[in-house]
């Protein structure tokens, strides 16, 4: 879907892989899916204090179309669920998701009828952020993290 | 103490219709309704000029599981003008879950009487709007009965760990 589609099978492209990397990983385009109380943390962060900016992903995007990083941010119920999956599904390749705090991580201590016990349940999650909630700082913690995957792939591996 | 004008009023209307029953805990006026009688309990509590009670606060329910009947419907009513406030209770057999609307007498209830439908499955007669509140519509029980199983969940979507070929 994305500059890898342009290159036919068979060629092996380590220095591209590299910078398209560092392009990729120094500008996530956040699509902040925010549901419950972790969203305050997420907005500290966000704000001047911390300064996600630092990272490049300080720029939220309240369309899937045009994000690239999916923040799933508190508790996710059996009712939101499907919004979730669809939002998932409407941002392009390729895409990367975190979630953050207990809740979106396995449900936190909610253990009832109406909880997804972990966001990973519904959508595949690359960085889980532990926390009730995270602080700040823990969030950073999870965008370096999610920094340090996307610079561990290769443009070969996400074509299909 | 001395008995309350609510108290004092309700029996004089009311006699052995009603039954006060003691609330240690916070020392508010309790009193035990049958549960035909609500409505006529709250329009004469809402519309009397000594009691006026204007304020609805509060209303939901309890699962006795293990007596009979089941159900118990509590409101939570308070006066403005005369800073008095008043506990009702009505007892709901478990199988006849029926009681008389109050969303006509006052209109914050609506919402309430929708939620203690949906958790509780005790149904209103005579609400305008009886659907459920916070669940979706697909959801089949009520799950604050004490006898709904606590791990029992009914997903929407198919979930991740049942699909094939998911990495
Ligand atoms: S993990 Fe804690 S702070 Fe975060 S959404 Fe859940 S309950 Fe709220």
């Amino acid at each position: 879907m994305g500059i890898e589609s342009a290159l036919p099978e068979g060629i092996i492209t380590t220095r591209l892989d590299k910078v398209i990397n560092w392009g990729r990983k120094w500008s996530f385009f956040c699509y902040p899916f925010i549901t419950a109380c972790c969203g305050m943390e997420y907005m500290a962060a966000a704000a001047s204090h911390y300064d996600i900016a630092r990272f490049g992903a300080e720029f939220p995007r309240f369309s899937p179309r045009q994000a690239d990083l999916m923040l799933v941010v508190g508790t996710i119920s059996h009712k939101v669920a499907p919004v979730l999956r669809l939002v998932y599904e409407q941002m392009c390749e390729p895409k990367w998701v975190m979630a953050v705090g207990a809740c979106a991580c396995s449900g936190g201590f909610y253990r009832n009828y109406s909880v997804v016990q972990g966001a990973d349940r519904i959508i595949p999650i690359d960085v889980y952020v532990t926390g009730c909630p995270p602080r700040p700082e823990a969030f950073l913690d999870g965008i370096m993290k999610m920094q340090a995957k996307v610079d561990t792939e290769s443009i070969l591996s996400r074509r299909n | 103490m001395a008995e309350s004008i609510t108290i004092r009023k309700l029996k004089e209307r009311f006699g052995d219709r009603i039954k006060v029953v003691p609330s240690p805990f916070d020392g508010m006026d309790t009193v035990a309704v049958k549960r035909g009688d609500i409505a006529d309990v709250c329009r004469f509590l809402r519309r009397e000029e000594d009691l006026d009670y204007d304020l609805f606060r509060d209303l939901t329910c309890v699962d006795y599981i293990n007596e009979t009947p089941r159900f118990e419907v509590v409101y939570h009513l308070y006066s403005i003008s005369h800073a008095h406030a008043v506990r009702l209770k009505a007892r709901v057999p478990e199988e006849d879950p029926t009681i008389d609307t109050i969303s006509g007498i006052w209109v914050g209830a609506n919402w309430f009487e929708r939620e203690a439908y949906d958790m509780y499955g005790v149904k209103f007669n005579g609400h305008p709007d009886l659907r459920r509140l916070l669940l979706y519509p697909e959801f089949v029980g009520h799950p604050l009965r004490k006898d709904y199983p606590i791990d029992k969940e009914q997903p929407l979507v198919q979930l991740r760990e049942e699909m094939k070929g998911v990495r």
